[in-house]
C-alpha cells in the first residue's frame, strides 16, 4: 500500500489525496462536489472503515457506498491513496478505456461498492445491504453511505430514512455532505429529519477531522446514525 | 384451485425454510399471507411498508450483501413505478434477484387502470439480462419460481389470475445456459399442436383461448412460459415444418400487443415471414367489470382471436 501522508487530526486538506485529485482533469464542473467530500472521505478511510484492498471482497468488511456519484475525484483519490488501485489510472479519468468515469461503476473499480450517479439510490441500497448482512448473521460489518444535501431531495431517500429508524438498523450510517446546494433548503435542519425518524444524528464541521472522527465513532445502540458534515456553500455554477 | 399468487406465497414460504440464501421483500402487498414466514424467519421476511422505490433498492442491497432477494408487489408498483431502481439497483450493479409480480394486465378490472400493468414486460425488455417468466397455471408458477430462486440471475416472474385449465410440463430450452451463472434452466417453447399453415405462439395464460381459437385450423401452436430469453430455436423449427413461400407467425400475449414481435423477427432473420402481434391494446378501455370483459374488450377471447387470426392468414 502506498504511504499516506494525510493529516488526520487537523483541519487542513490531506496532502496525498489532494495531490492525487490533481491528476484528474475534465470534470471541473464537478470540482466543488468533489472537494466537498474530501475531508470526510479521508477521515472515514484513514481512521474509521475496516476495509482494505486485501479484504475488498471479504464478507466481514465494512461497506462504503458513495451515493452522490458525481464529482468522484476525491473518492478515487482516497481509494488510490489507500492502494485499491494504482494512481497511474487517475490521469485517464473519464476516457473511453479508463475504469474511472465521472460517475463510478462498481464492476470496473476495485473497492467501489456501488455504481452511482443517479441520485437517491445509495441509501436504499445501504438499507438492503444491512438487512442482507443481518440475514447472514453478520452483525460486525458497518455500512456507510454518503449523500449530498441536495440529493436528500430525492424521495427514495425518505422512504429509506423512514424505514431504517423504526427498523433499528444500527449497522447503518449515513453521511450527509451539506454544502447548502438544495434549492429549497431544509428548514429545521437536516439532522432533525433523521431524528424525527428515530435515528441518532449529529451535525459537525465537515472540515474538522477530529470533530468528524468523534461523530463517526459515537455509539448509537439500536438506532441508525446520521452525521451531517457542513462545508462551505457551493459556489454559484 | 389456488391462484398463482396463493401458490407463490406457499412456495416462497417453503423456500425460506429450505434455502438460507433467500429473503423475501414485500411492500405491504401479500403481507398477511407471509405471517407465518415472518415468525419463522424474521431476518429474511422483510416488509418495508408502502415504499416501492425502497422495495427495489433493498432487493439490490440484499444481493450486494450476498443474499438472493425475492421481491414482490403488484406489477404496476414493482416494475413501472420504480423502474429506474430496477434498471440500476440490479442490472447496473451487476447483481441478480427474483421479481415476482401479481395483478398482471387486468386481474382486478373493478380497480381500474391504476392497478393494471400491460406494459411491464415491454419495459423489462429494455433491460439486459432479465429472464421473463409468464406461467399459465399455478403449478407452472411454482416450478418457474423454484428454478428462478435456485439460480443467481435476474428473473421476472409475472403472476396472474388468468390461468389455463391445466398445467403443462416445462421443458428445458435447447442450448440455453441462462442469463446468470445459476442453474441455467430456462423453459423452452413447447409444441402443443402441429400444423402446416402457420405458427401461433401462446404466452402463459393465453394458451386455452388460443387452442380454442385455432381449433380445426392447420396451425402449429407453441406454448411459452419463459418468453425471455425468446426461444428462437423452437420458432425456427416450427417454421421450417410449414408449407408455403412465407411463414405466418402469430403471437398471443397477455400483456401489451407486439411486445415480442421484435424477438420473433430477430429469430427469423433469413426466412421470409409475417408476424401478427396480438395482446393488450395501448388504449385504456376506461371500463371496470370482470377479467372476461377485458379479454373481450381487447379482442383476446376465443371468438375474437379466431376472427383476427383467420383474417390475417387469409390475406
Amino acid at each position: 500500500m502506498p504511504s499516506t501522508s494525510g493529516t488526520s487530526g487537523t483541519s487542513s486538506v490531506p496532502a496525498e489525496p489532494a495531490r492525487l485529485m490533481a491528476l484528474m482533469t475534465g470534470a471541473e464542473k464537478h470540482g466543488p462536489a468533489a472537494t466537498s467530500t474530501l475531508d470526510a472521505l479521508w477521515v472515514l478511510y484513514d481512521r474509521v472503515l475496516r476495509v482494505s484492498p486485501a479484504e475488498a471482497d471479504a464478507p466481514g468488511r465494512d461497506r462504503f457506498l458513495l451515493s452522490k456519484g458525481h464529482g468522484p475525484m476525491a473518492y478515487y483519490a482516497v481509494l488510490a491513496a489507500k492502494g485499491f488501485f494504482a494512481e497511474e489510472l487517475l490521469p485517464g479519468f473519464g476516457s473511453y478505456g479508463s475504469p474511472l468515469g465521472h460517475h463510478p461503476d462498481r464492476t470496473l473499480v476495485p473497492g467501489v461498492e456501488i455504481g452511482s450517479g443517479s441520485l437517491g439510490h445509495g441509501l436504499p441500497l445501504a438499507v438492503g445491504s444491512v438487512l442482507g448482512l443481518r440475514a447472514r448473521g453478520l452483525a460486525g460489518p458497518r455500512v456507510w453511505v454518503l449523500i449530498g444535501d441536495a440529493e436528500l431531495d430525492e424521495g427514495s431517500n425518505h422512504e429509506a430514512i423512514a424505514y431504517a429508524g423504526p427498523a433499528g438498523l444500527e449497522q447503518l450510517h449515513t453521511l450527509v455532505i451539506d454544502n447548502s446546494s438544495a434549492t429549497h433548503g431544509w428548514p429545521g435542519g437536516i439532522a432533525s429529519r433523521f431524528e424525527a425518524a428515530g435515528w441518532s444524528a449529529e451535525t459537525v464541521d465537515g472540515r474538522d477531522h477530529e470533530a468528524m472522527y468523534a461523530a463517526f465513532t459515537a455509539p448509537h445502540p439500536g438506532r441508525p446514525r446520521a452525521v451531517v458534515a457542513r462545508v462551505e456553500p457551493k459556489s454559484p455554477s | 384451485m389456488d391462484t398463482m399468487r396463493d401458490r407463490f406465497i406457499a412456495t416462497a414460504t417453503r423456500l425460506l425454510d429450505e434455502d438460507p440464501r433467500l429473503a423475501v421483500v414485500l411492500a405491504e402487498i401479500s403481507r398477511d399471507g407471509f405471517d407465518e414466514a415472518a415468525r419463522r424467519h424474521p431476518d429474511r421476511l422483510i416488509n418495508v411498508g408502502i415504499r416501492e422505490q425502497l422495495l427495489i433498492g433493498v432487493g439490490g442491497g440484499l444481493a450486494l450483501a450476498g443474499v438472493r432477494p425475492i421481491v414482490h408487489t403488484f406489477a404496476a408498483f414493482l416494475v413501472e413505478r420504480p423502474f429506474e431502481q430496477v434498471k440500476l439497483d440490479f442490472g447496473h450493479q451487476g447483481v441478480g434477484g427474483v421479481l415476482v409480480s401479481a395483478g398482471g394486465s387486468y386481474d382486478w378490472p373493478a380497480g381500474g387502470f391504476t392497478h393494471m400493468a400491460p406494459g411491464d414486460v415491454a419495459l423489462m425488455d429494455t433491460l439486459d439480462g432479465w429472464a421473463v417468466h409468464v406461467p399459465g397455471h399455478p403449478d407452472e408458477a411454482e416450478a418457474l419460481l423454484r428454478h428462478a430462486a435456485a439460480g443467481d440471475g435476474r428473473d421476472y416472474v409475472r403472476l396472474s389470475l388468468q390461468s389455463n385449465s391445466r398445467a403443462r410440463p416445462l421443458i428445458p430450452a435447447e442450448g440455453r445456459t441462462g442469463t446468470g451463472t445459476g442453474t441455467g434452466f430456462r423453459a423452452g417453447f413447447a409444441t402443443v399442436r402441429e400444423g402446416r399453415g402457420a405458427v401461433v405462439i401462446a404466452v402463459g395464460p393465453m394458451l386455452d383461448n388460443v387452442l380454442a381459437a385455432t381449433e380445426g385450423l392447420d396451425t402449429t401452436v407453441l406454448y411459452a412460459t419463459t418468453v425471455r430469453p425468446f426461444d428462437g430455436e423452437a420458432l425456427r423449427r416450427a417454421v421450417a415444418a410449414l408449407t408455403g413461400d412465407a411463414a405466418d407467425v402469430v403471437l398471443v400475449e397477455p400483456y401489451l400487443a407486439g411486445t415480442s414481435t421484435a424477438a420473433a423477427n430477430d429469430a427469423l432473420p433469413t426466412t421470409p415471414h409475417r408476424v401478427l402481434g396480438l395482446g393488450v391494446a395501448r388504449r385504456e378501455l376506461r371500463a371496470y367489470g370482470e377479467l372476461a370483459d377485458h379479454l373481450a374488450g381487447h379482442g383476446l377471447d376465443p371468438r375474437s382471436l379466431r376472427e383476427r387470426i383467420t383474417t390475417f392468414l387469409a390475406r
